[in-house]
């Protein structure tokens, strides 16, 4: 890693605007080419059918009708397995680049969507305004202030990633280009309209980074993505890769992945699970392969907002629970191995006789990613989890 | 047009169409409040669409005639997506021609209220046929009306899993060994009445999924009603249940009716929808005084939606002239067309599919919001740079289109009058060619947002 005279201007410019005590000069306050690439998955995945504890006496009668077959288990170390619509996910794992952290969740203890959403976004204890999402907050100390250095892979910036901190969002281009008299036009009309303005500005940013990378098969790709939301991940990804493996792309990168409410027909080798999880992993080896380039220092964290219950519903399916699983996946992952403390699933350990017990703050996972793989000192990493002091950063998750 | 009118047609409707200003005859306030007549305009275009209860009537014979095609899935996912396409059509050009625009737009709001969408599998069938069942004639009524009418349908039964939901202990529940799905009664309470910090507990979440046990809805020549809706005592869940403190007694079907009105006429309920409709018409930040009064009419009228729609038109936030609110993509591309007249004739093939085209690039095909929360009501959802980028490439494409180009000056000034900011109006004069005026145009700011 290089350091310019530039970066280095700017970072301990950004630290004195924000207030902090600017540290002399650690490489943790410089944007260095360490890729973070975030995955959230929205609607609550099922943890005990994406790594089954099959080792856990308890693992079939707790489950009953969405206990997965042996057959659709892939095993791991004789007490966790894989889905086995995760391939890609054990190639990682067996080459150690795959983590998993089980039996995780936020300290967020209800079961609504949009407010367990709005925790692991905005990083605090209880649901909060939007706008302050914890990767924004991490942008100013990671030393990244250009706007296109972090990205959404989405129309519209997700709360993970808004706040002070001006950052970018890109989706594949399915209409003809303007041209540049007419942007030049419209940015000098949004003068007055900061929100647009600023917006037409990030946009523009990222397009000629999507171009200079020359995203070839992106119009035709474009029609993949007319599907729903469970399978779009492979062809976003595929379209993607492009520009956050580009030299100077994105040091932070967020992604969505939808589809996992799996109330109705959940079902085990088949079904609505079945379905996402492949398009996931699909999606994942696209990511793999494209990103081979930076691959070494690249850390992708995949997390929910909670699990789903340990026994399956009225409908061959589930419904809200509380801890699941999160995914630490990547070149710079100190993988093969499960982290966490398993809590049982007797039915006198579930989380109010319901849910798999919750016993790693996944904010310990966020703090450990920053801290290990984005180099950020401690006292940086609290800064951004104020209401997290006393959750150690989960260490070991990273291999250098 | 002074302000007031101005604002009437971008904020309250869905932009300034053909007749809309004629229509007004100078009295904005007046021309608002006429469209809450009668709800006989929101339903009148729709009159020839199936009712859902026929369509769960087919649905045995479609699967039927799909099972003789080698990939009976596939088959029936077409059945379905071009039902949904001959649902979509009237909708759409509803929205360009309807004279009673802030009325449909108050359907809308309604309709993302309490939201269903194709993206879980089978909605595709019912998509269409709810919005005009369960939302059209109910939004001049009570909220509890509207609401039960919600739960009653199909549509939602299936889109929220209470269709599937069995009571443990009822005959039915004992004979399968199946529970309960909870999913329904959850979004009840977060989403559609009390909002999430209602007060409610996950007891009483279980307990309101087991009040509602039986709700559900019959396929094929078992169809005895419109929706189709049916109510099975046998997986009824037996005994009394206490929902908020309040018990219910055995009462079969009755316990919900009787919930769900309770749910209706609680106060969190009236906070939390005066909160929605001031965010939706007002601004992403209601002014709270907007939204106290706005809560004092639900709860002083008991939830009367009519005369929460006078409140809104006469509420005095609602009448500031700055611009914040985003369109969504949708009121934008309904604006854009009415800008230029609306469609032509009859929506053709090509016209229906560019339009459709364009909402899907935006992001809000009609029925396909990716949760029960429905589509965002605040800028940040609307705004992102990508966004933003596909609005000023839709801008252009759609100006490219345009035959006889007017000029977009005087559109501009017809259409948005004092709302018009002089430097955007300077843009529109320099602009190279017509083409790039209506552009920039439709691209404005002021276009952009109401």
């Amino acid at each position: 890693m290089t350091l310019d005279r530039r970066t280095l201007i700017q970072s301990a410019v950004g630290a004195a605007v924000l207030g902090m005590a600017a540290p002399r000069f650690s490489f943790a306050a410089t944007p260095g080419d360490r890729r973070f690439i975030v995955v959230i998955l929205r609607g609550a995945l099922d943890g005990l059918a994406a790594v089954p504890p099959h080792g856990d006496p308890d693992y079939a009668r707790a489950r009953g009708a969405v206990a997965l077959p042996n057959d659709a288990i892939i095993n791991l170390d004789g007490f966790y397995g894989l889905n086995a619509k995760l391939p890609t996910f054990k190639a990682l794992w067996d080459q150690k680049q795959l983590a998993i952290v089980h039996a995780v969740c936020s300290p967020y203890r209800d079961r609504s969507h949009f407010d367990g959403q709005n925790v692991i976004e905005t990083g605090g204890i209880r649901p909060a305004p939007t706008g302050d999402g914890w990767l924004n907050r991490a942008l100013g100390p990671l030393g990244v202030s250009d706007p296109k250095l972090a990205l959404a892979i989405a129309q519209a910036v997700p709360v993970i990633l808004q706040g002070k901190r001006e950052v970018s969002s890109w989706m594949p281009p399915q209409l003809p280009a303007v041209d540049d008299d007419f942007l030049a036009r419209l940015k000098t009309m949004y003068a007055r309209d900061p929100e647009l303005r600023s917006a037409l500005d990030r946009a523009m940013e990222v397009g000629a980074v999507a171009n200079a990378s020359g995203g070839g098969d992106m119009q035709s790709n474009a029609q993949a993505l007319r599907g729903g939301r469970g399978y779009r991940f492979e062809p976003l990804a595929k379209m993607a890769a492009n520009i956050i493996a580009a030299n100077d792309g994105p040091r932070i990168t967020v992604m969505e992945v939808g589809g996992w409410d799996t109330h109705q027909g959940q079902g085990t080798t088949q079904g609505v699970l079945a379905f996402v999880l492949d398009g996931l992993d699909k999606g994942v080896k696209v990511l793999s392969e494209a990103l081979k380039p930076i691959w070494d220092r690249t850390t992708i964290l995949f997390f929910t907002e909670f699990g789903r219950t340990v026994a399956a519903n009225g409908s061959n399916g589930t419904d809200h629970g509380m801890a699941s699983v999160a995914f630490v996946a990547g070149g710079a992952v100190s993988g093969g191995r499960v982290l966490g403390q398993w809590p049982s699933l007797k039915q006198s350990a579930l989380y109010e006789g319901r849910d798999l017990m919750p016993t790693t703050d996944l904010r310990a996972v966020f703090k450990g990613v920053l801290a290990d793989h984005m180099r950020m000192a401690r006292a940086q990493v609290d800064g951004i989890f104020p209401d997290a002091g006393a959750v150690a950063p989960l260490g070991g998750l990273i291999r250098i | 047009m002074n302000v007031e009118a101005a604002l009437a047609v971008h904020r309250f409707g869905l932009g300034a169409g053909r007749r809309d200003l004629e229509a007004m005859r100078g009295d904005p306030r007046g021309w608002l409040k006429s469209q809450l007549g009668s709800v006989a305009p929101l339903v009148q275009p729709f009159a020839q669409q199936k009712s859902t209860g026929q369509v769960l009537r087919d649905l045995p014979s479609m699967r039927e005639a799909a099972a003789k095609s080698a990939d009976d899935q596939v088959k029936l996912q077409q059945m379905g997506r071009e039902m949904f396409l001959n649902e979509m059509r009237p909708w759409m050009r509803n929205a360009f021609e309807t004279q009673v625009p802030f009325l449909e737009r108050y359907v809308w709001f309604w309709s993302n209220h309490f939201t269903i969408s194709v993206l879980k599998a089978r909605m595709v069938f019912f998509a269409g046929s709810y919005e005009r069942e369960a939302i059209r004639p109910m939004v001049l009524g009570k909220f509890e009306d509207l609401l039960i009418s919600t739960v009653r349908h199909p549509a939602m039964l299936v889109y929220l899993d209470n269709a599937f939901s069995i009571g443990p202990d009822s005959p039915a529940g004992k004979f399968v060994g199946k529970g309960l799905n909870e999913n329904h009664a959850r979004e009840i309470m977060e989403l559609h009445t009390l909002g999430v910090d209602g007060g409610y507990t996950q007891a009483d979440v279980i307990e309101l999924a087991k009040i509602l046990t039986g709700w559900s809805m019959v396929r094929g020549d078992n169809v005895d009603s419109a929706t189709g809706f049916k109510y099975f005592e046998n997986r009824h869940q037996p005994g009394t249940k206490t929902l908020l403190g309040k018990t219910y007694a055995d009462a079969g079907e009755r316990e919900g009716q009787d919930a769900l009105r309770d749910l209706a006429r609680h106060p969190a309920t009236a906070r939390h929808i005066a909160t929605k409709l001031a965010r939706h018409f007002v601004a992403d930040e209601p002014p709270p005084q907007a939204v106290a009064r706005l809560e004092r009419v639900f709860r002083d009228t008991g939830g009367d939606l009519k005369a929460l729609a006078l409140a809104l038109i006469d509420e005095p936030a609602a009448w500031q002239s700055a611009l914040t609110k985003m369109r969504t993509p949708i009121e934008y591309v309904v604006a854009a067309i009415r800008l230029f007249g609306g469609v032509q004739d009859a929506l053709g093939d090509q016209q229906f599919k560019g339009l459709a085209e364009s909402l899907r690039v935006m992001g809000q095909i009609p029925f396909t919001a990716q949760s029960p929360k429905g589509w965002p009501d605040v800028a940040s959802g609307w705004a992102g740079p990508a966004a933003i980028m596909e609005r000023a490439q839709w801008a252009h494409a759609l100006a490219e289109r345009i035959p006889n180009k007017p000029d977009a000056v005087v559109l501009a000034d017809a259409a948005l009058g004092p709302l018009l900011s002089p430097p955007t109006r300077e843009a529109l004069k320099l602009a190279a060619d017509p083409t790039q005026g209506l552009a920039l145009l439709l691209a404005s700011p002021e276009f952009q947002r109401r």
